[in-house]
């Protein structure tokens, strides 16, 4: 596999180009099945990597993100006792993905977006292969981005879906692993762990001391990420701390325009800068906005203080709420199919 | 400590005023010319059309007024360019955009051409160019929106400061995007101290610590002075390093809110991590200790390195109280027992940088005047002060600096002309030296009928 090294370093392809790698298997992606009762197949889909926790190390640096397994299945997604963009319930399938077990702190997010680590692609057989220099950096941010609140250990925020997204590309082009923002499907099956009330621990407002950070006990202000109790599928901070971006437009009747029957990884795939889904609530919301179900939208008053124009790609002025973490997908898509995931940027007038 | 005055800084003005006294005589009535230039249109000339310009036009065509954007210049033709674009995409609807091909200005005399054509002026260049422009748009009776800092230099601010007196004569608008000054949260607790809350402020903290800007490297074909115009960042002329060109908003906060302007400063200062010849001649961190007239002592911070900790804040002691804030609509006032005393948490607050502009189109319309023009150039010679100690390694006095300061300005403006900092063979500047630079001109005293060094009479 020298080739990959050597072919990222000649630097002769047009930019954001993939090239398949060889170990790539992605045409066992069409045995995905789905099983009754959301249990899922015993089907080696991946001979590479079972379905298990992993550490994801980014070398060059102490820093590594924890992967957990979510096994793929079907749900019902949404509450139809919520706001009319919940409605209306709708059974919903998705595959079997791996994803951050934390939202992704400020140390991981700038050895990105400070180009603290080379953009390296350490070809370990990877499944990706990205042309790593054609991937832009975030640009420096003029002002204090953590808005005081600090940066080791803590959830990035101020970050746009574009600059999480970029993130994950440099994460797969840096890996050889396909990571991406999770669709709102997957973010919600991921949430709910099994439940399918309005939290993954039941309907007990009273609780949400014990799992998450939000209005009522947050001194307005973020946390170390992990330090409440996680999810079945062990997710911290799934509920609150930071609310997260997914990979959708927000779209407020997105349920009623859907299959009655059953949706499919259902993705619906951004053409607007604004707005787009954030989920799980954050720190300064009340318990209504960290329902597994609940939906925000982005909006541009997230950068009314950007003096600049066009307004930065990268970061947020007044999103201090909002953060991310990534998936993986188990089965690795084609390079086609993974390229329509990398969204077009979007000037911000 | 005794309280001091500045007789130096006092004798200018009362001079500047003189000299503005003597054109009281003409007839002027500028804030009711927006109204009879045949309708009722404010006509609005942009000069600077990079991000920040371009942010600005489209604040002032977004404010309440009927306003109309008649003129545009820039040094650049992309750039000016890139802005029309952005405008006409973002007011494709409107008819706020009157401007031909003909009205498209550029080159280092194109300010000239678009200031004429309108009434109101958005002056949004480089930091170096301020002074001239502000000069020739009040010269031309045209109320002004200028971004902050206003100079780079001394002489720069003398010649603002001359041109704020004549704008105050002729009641022009001169409002300067230190936007914290409009920003609610700020206004609120400048009230609070207004009324005691902390007493008297003896000692702050101010910072912009961040990872830093932008850099643009050199391009095949650029002459040395176009190369220092898009590189601007790192060209005192030009920027007037990151203490004058953002920490400006912090040390304002300290004058405005101490209410003085610091008597002198002392610091330190270098470049540690943005060593490379890209970044041209700046300094990557100052530590200034600025001291008022008052005795409160203030820290200013500012630094430009990635991957330390980050801080955009302002902090000061008073003798009853403390109070915290930040551009992030925050401010909080605390007891030294820890109590809160007061709480700002403007989460939705008005945007500042609208704001400005809100209140200077509302004055022209409603013949009011606001003019930002002295303390901004007052404040901006706060920060020119904190980089000549920062890069001399001297105490150094608010009126040495304002009347002895160096000018860094060419001489003469073209592409082919000559910036005063050249590179060296390897195409690197010459970064300041603690301890030998020198910032000031010699002194030179006057005595009636004859000049003598400065030896020469000393008391």
């Amino acid at each position: 596999m020298d080739h990959h090294k050597s072919d990222s370093k000649r630097n002769n392809h047009p930019p954001g180009k993939f090239k398949l790698a060889t170990a790539t298997y992605w045409p066992v992606a069409l045995l995905l099945v789905s099983l009754p009762g959301g249990t899922s197949s015993k089907i080696p889909t991946n001979p590479q990597q079972e379905l298990e926790s992993y550490r994801e190390h980014l070398e060059g640096s102490p820093e590594s993100i924890l992967m957990v397994p979510v096994k793929g299945g079907t749900f019902l997604m949404g509450n139809e006792q919520g706001p009319a963009e919940e409605s209306p319930v709708h059974k919903v399938e998705v595959g079997d993905f791996w994803m951050a077990a934390y939202e992704i702190t400020w140390d991981q997010y700038e050895l990105f977006s400070g180009q603290r680590i080379n953009l390296i692609n350490t070809d370990r057989g990877g499944e990706v292969s990205l042309e790593v220099d054609a991937i832009a950096s975030a640009t420096t941010p003029y002002v204090d981005m953590s808005h005081g609140m600090g940066k080791k250990g803590y959830p990035v925020i101020n970050i746009t879906q574009h600059a999480a997204l970029t993130f994950c590309k440099w994460l797969s082009a840096k890996t050889g692993r396909f990571y991406r923002l999770p669709t709102e499907a997957e973010w919600e099956y991921a949430c709910r762990a099994g439940s399918n009330e309005l939290y993954s621990f039941g309907n007990d407002t009273t609780l949400l001391n014990e799992y998450a950070w939000y209005e009522d006990n947050s001194g307005r202000r973020y946390h170390l990420v992990g330090q409440k109790t996680p999810n079945a599928f062990g997710l911290y901070d799934m509920h609150g701390n930071v609310a997260e971006w997914t990979m959708d437009q927000f779209i407020p009747d997105a349920y009623a325009l859907r299959d009655k029957g059953l949706s499919v990884n259902p993705w619906e795939k951004p053409v607007k800068l604004y707005p787009r889904s954030v989920r799980g609530g954050s720190w300064k919301d009340g318990a209504e906005a960290l329902r597994s179900s609940a939906r925000t939208a982005s909006d541009p008053g997230w950068k009314r203080i950007d003096p600049q124009i066009p307004k930065s790609r990268w970061w947020f002025t007044n999103a201090p709420h909002v953060g991310f973490r990534v998936v993986r997908p188990k089965i690795t898509p084609s390079p086609e199919e993974i390229s329509k995931y990398w969204l077009e940027a979007i000037d911000d007038y | 400590m005794k309280k001091q005055t500045n007789p130096t800084r006092r004798d200018f003005c009362k001079n500047t005023a003189l000299l503005a006294g003597g054109m009281l005589a003409l007839p002027l009535d500028i804030t009711a010319s927006a109204h009879v230039l045949g309708d009722d249109s404010i006509k609005i000339a942009l000069v600077g059309c990079g991000g920040r310009g371009t942010g600005a036009a489209i604040q002032a065509l977004s404010t309440k007024e009927n306003v109309k954007l008649v003129a545009m210049a820039d040094a650049f033709q992309d750039r000016l360019d890139n802005c029309y674009n952005i405008l006409a995409t973002k007011f494709a609807d409107s008819d706020k955009l009157k401007l031909k091909e003909k009205d498209k200005h550029v080159g280092f005399e194109a300010y000239k051409q678009a200031i004429d054509k309108a009434d109101v002026v958005l002056l949004t260049t480089t930091p170096g160019f301020r002074p001239i422009h502000f000069e020739y748009a009040v010269n031309q009776n045209k109320h002004v929106f200028m971004e902050k800092p206003v100079a780079t230099d001394a002489p720069g601010i003398r010649r603002v400061l001359a041109a704020a007196e004549l704008a105050k004569t002729k009641k022009l608008n001169v409002v300067v995007g230190l936007q914290r000054r409009y920003q609610d949260s700020y206004l609120a607790c400048l009230q609070q101290i207004r009324d005691g809350k902390i007493g008297q402020i003896v000692s702050g903290q101010v910072y912009w610590n961040s990872s830093g800007v932008w850099v643009n490297e050199r391009q095949p074909g650029q002459t040395e002075m176009e190369y220092q115009m898009r590189n601007w960042y790192y060209f005192n002329w030009l920027c007037g390093d990151h203490i004058v060109e953002q920490h400006i908003h912090n040390i304002d906060v300290a004058n405005w809110f101490i209410g003085e302007y610091p008597l002198h400063a002392q610091g330190m200062g270098g470049r540690e991590v943005r060593t490379d010849k890209k970044f041209g001649e700046i300094f990557d961190h100052h530590f200034v200790e600025y001291t008022y007239p008052s005795g409160a002592v203030i820290a200013s911070q500012c630094r430009h390195q990635p991957g330390c900790v980050d801080n955009v804040s302002e902090s000061f002691q008073g003798t009853r109280g403390k109070i915290y804030t930040d551009s992030q609509n925050k401010g909080i006032i605390s007891a030294y027992d820890g109590k809160v005393l007061y709480e700002h948490q403007g989460e939705n607050d008005p945007n500042p940088y609208q704001t400005e502009h809100d209140v200077l189109f509302a004055n022209i319309r409603d013949g009011k005047v606001t003019n930002d023009a002295e303390h901004a150039a007052k404040t901006t010679m706060s920060a020119i002060l904190g980089r000549m100690a920062t890069y001399s390694g001297q105490l150094i006095t608010f009126d040495e600096a304002l009347t002895r300061g160096r000018s860094l300005m060419p001489d003469t403006f073209s592409w082919k002309a000559m910036p005063k900092v050249v590179p060296d063979g390897e195409g690197g500047y010459a970064v300041p030296v603690p301890g030998q630079t020198q910032v000031l001109e010699p002194e030179k005293l006057k005595i009636p009928g004859q000049e003598v060094s400065p030896e020469g009479d000393r008391n």
